[in-house]
């Protein structure tokens, strides 16, 4: 907060000025993006666990490239360099853990450029995108590497009726199911930091319990995936269970950690609820109907651009406000 | 569970500083600085010139119109001036200053002047209403709000309830803390004395929760009095405004631009009811402010009884001194209290507290993008969405910021505490609320 300082005539002594409040809660924008940090740690690890060291390598690429590229683009335009405040950490570190294990480190790079560069300070930095920067990187790997994206390597434990292909898509195109406590632990194929239900739970719940992360997103995420993913399980059971889209593919991470990103989230309550019941309408659609046996990913980026519009028209009854 | 509503803040309290010094009354000032307009409203006429000698409790101006309130000599001596001095809200204003009379040969000093104390117990409604103007009491919540206006609700309001406000929210303030402890039936006779006035039988006194022995020290009080009773309520900012304060006491929704009296509550403060008492049982004018005067930038805490007018560096060197790394200056509470410039300005009628913040407390925090975290649209105990209002005032678009509710805010400052961006939300919504209220005029203006 600005502050003005003068000098009080009789005892020389200066006293600072400003308008009310005077005080300020101990949050600040670097904290909270230092905490996503953290709690991105348990998915690093159960990448390094599940993959192999390498994979520290793919994690580490993203990150550099996305903070250089959001510190080139800052100092070419004259900006204040403001990478300190962990923002591109995340994005990196997110978009790290989102493609396959043993990934083209070249790719990795491209795909981080791309979400800093395209995805966020294209639009104007920090609090300006519309899209999730990560999710709109990983969009572009999966049009420019379609098939370097979806080869997935078998995880070090691995037993061998789930390798190769996702659970996802084990299901969808050969119809074997993987059982459900796999996919908790993450012995299973997938991206990095997606397999472990265990490790993203752990770090969700972490920043649900400090209120980084809003508990409406994730929890209407997941009311979505009952009410629609089991719908659908009731009408024909050959259809995935909700338990089944709730611990396989992606689903975990997207709802605590991608779907909660503040920037391209609705503001309001109302809002939160409509945002994250349409993300698991959008994803069940296409699990269940579409060509991709994935979709997180879209559902997400589909979401985000109705924000603007979400927001628009929920705004909260003002206290004490009569509806006439 | 304690009762309260729905969004607010956590500050820190920081009440041990001073809760539990009793109050002391500061021994006479050389000087005071008498604003005539320590309230809402008309300021008040001077009724005597410079040189003239006042006795203490005399009238010096006298009550111009409706909403307005007669000023008395807190001391007496000489009219040394009428002019424009700062007052502890940052403005200039009209004031008197008295210094303490030489005496010549001879010469006598006026007696001090005193109303006649009235029986409580058998004073009418239009007594209590003549006395308290008479007496100059304006409310100590704050906003100095003439206090006998309040007991004149206009014809055809149903009232149900008074409900004295004992929460003190702010942080640091200990006063209303210490005069439930002190004086606990003082406030009792008071609350009796604003019911009688108002024809109204039932008396809440809301308190929060973090002050266990004033809680304990008012239910003591009022056991045994028919209609009223104390209601512990969460400790939680602003749980002390109005609006606040009867959503959590009898779950009513004061609508936007409405009064507490168009649902059927009239609230006042601790400070007010102590002062209404003293007018009518013991004679005495509106002379003196109860202030907690805190903070880690002053060295010795206390809460004080201090003659109205007494300049703010008298009360701090009473209490001390600053200490070296003393920041700010803050006349209020330290969410919506002014930061002083001028360590002259006066204590006045509805002054509260004095805190004084360190280096450390204020702690300048660079400011970010907006994240859009939504933490001010929780905090927001109106509903409002203080990010988009703000962004709103900073562009300009008044007519949004008008039909998103930028006039409905209250200005507790949640939104601003709260936000991790450190973007001054409260302060672009106090801009664009004065942009937007100067519309609505131009806009009826240009109607009319």
């Amino acid at each position: 907060m600005s502050s003005v300082t003068v000098t009080e005539a009789p005892n020389e002594r200066e006293l600072l000025l400003s308008t009310s409040p005077h005080l300020q809660s101990r949050w600040t924008t670097k904290q909270i993006m230092w905490f996503v940090v953290l709690a991105l740690v348990p998915s690093v690890i159960s990448a390094v666990l599940f993959f192999g060291f390498a994979q520290l390598l793919v994690i580490a690429t993203a990150v550099v490239f996305a903070v250089g590229t959001e510190a080139l683009i800052q100092y070419l335009t004259k900006k204040p360099i403001a990478v300190a405040d962990g923002s591109a950490v995340i994005t990196g570190l997110l978009l790290g853990l989102i493609v396959p294990p043993n990934f083209s480190l070249v790719f990795t790079a491209l795909g981080a450029v791309f979400s800093i560069g395209v995805g966020k300070m294209l639009f104007g930095g920090l609090g300006y995108n519309i899209f999730n920067p990560a999710l709109v990187g990983r969009a572009f790997l999966q049009a420019a590497f379609p098939v370097a994206i979806t080869t997935w390597t078998v995880p070090q434990f691995a037993v061998d009726s789930v390798s190769k292909a996702t659970p996802l898509a084990a299901l969808k195109f050969d119809g074997v199911s993987t059982a459900i406590s796999p996919l908790i632990y993450g012995n299973v194929g997938g991206s990095l930091g997606e397999t472990s239900a265990l490790a993203v739970l752990a770090g969700g719940i972490f920043l649900l319990v400090t209120g980084v992360a809003n508990w409406r997103i994730p929890a209407a995420m997941t009311v979505g995936l009952i009410v629609f993913g089991g719908g659908l399980w009731l009408l024909d059971s050959s259809y995935p269970t909700p338990l089944f889209h709730f611990f396989a593919g992606s689903f975990l991470f997207g709802a605590l950690f991608m779907a909660t990103d503040y920037v391209s989230s609705p503001i309001t309550n109302l809002g939160m609820w409509i945002y994250g019941l349409g993300i698991s309408l959008v994803l069940v659609l296409i699990r269940v109907f579409g060509g991709l046996p994935e979709g997180v990913m879209y559902s997400i980026l589909f979401m985000n651009a109705f924000v603007p519009l979400i927001n628009r028209y929920t705004r909260p009854r003002i206290f004490g406000e009569v509806k006439s | 569970m304690f009762k309260t509503f729905p969004g607010g803040v956590h500050p820190p309290e920081e009440k041990e500083l001073s809760e539990h010094c009793a109050f002391e009354a500061m021994p006479m000032p050389s000087m005071v600085i008498l604003p005539l307009s320590q309230h809402l409203g008309k300021q008040a006429t001077p009724t005597v010139d410079k040189r003239a000698v006042v006795a203490r409790g005399q009238v010096i101006a006298q009550a111009d119109g409706f909403i307005s309130a007669p000023v008395h000599a807190t001391i007496t001596g000489t009219v040394k001036s009428i002019g424009r001095e700062h007052n502890s809200n940052g403005y200039m204003k009209e004031a008197m200053v008295i210094i303490p009379a030489k005496l010549k040969e001879g010469e006598e000093l006026p007696a001090d002047v005193s109303l006649p104390p009235l029986d409580p117990s058998t004073v009418t409604a239009d007594e209590i209403r003549a006395r308290v103007k008479e007496a100059g009491i304006v409310g100590q919540g704050g906003a100095a709000f003439p206090t006998f206006v309040k007991l004149s609700p206009p014809e055809g309001k149903e009232l149900d309830a008074v409900i004295i406000n004992g929460c003190e929210c702010e942080p640091y303030l200990t006063r209303d803390d210490r005069f439930m402890i002190e004086r606990p039936d003082a406030i009792v006779s008071g609350l009796t004395l604003i019911m009688r006035a108002l024809g109204v039988k039932r008396g809440v006194i809301g308190i929060e929760s973090n002050k266990p022995d004033a809680i304990a020290s008012m239910q003591k009080a009022v056991a045994g009095h028919e209609g009223l009773e104390v209601c512990a309520l969460q400790t939680k900012y602003p749980q002390g405004a109005e609006k606040m304060l009867i959503k959590a006491v009898n779950g009513r929704e004061v609508p936007p631009g409405k009064l507490p009296l168009d649902v059927g509550a009239v609230i006042q403060n601790i400070g007010t009811a102590v002062a209404i008492h003293d007018a009518i049982a013991q004679g005495e004018a509106s002379l003196t402010a109860a202030v907690t005067v805190t903070g880690r930038g002053i060295r010795t805490p206390k809460n004080l009884l201090i003659p109205v007018g007494t300049p703010i560096k008298d009360v701090i060197e009473y209490c001390g001194g600053l200490t070296d790394d003393a920041a700010k200056v803050i006349v209020g509470g330290p969410m919506m209290g002014v930061a002083q410039f001028n360590l002259e300005a006066p204590i006045m009628k509805a002054t509260s507290g004095i805190v004084v913040l360190t280096h450390d407390d204020v702690r300048a925090q660079e400011e970010t993008s907006c994240l859009r975290c939504g933490k001010c649209i929780d905090a927001c105990p109106l509903h409002l969405l203080p990010t988009r209002l703000a962004r709103l005032a900073e562009l300009n678009r008044l007519e949004e910021a008008e039909e998103f509710g930028i006039t409905v805010c209250m200005e507790c400052g949640s939104c601003a505490f709260t936000c991790p961006a450190k973007i001054p939300l409260v302060q672009w919504l106090r801009l664009g609320k004065q942009r937007v209220i100067a519309m609505q005029r131009s806009r009826k203006a240009s109607a009319a």
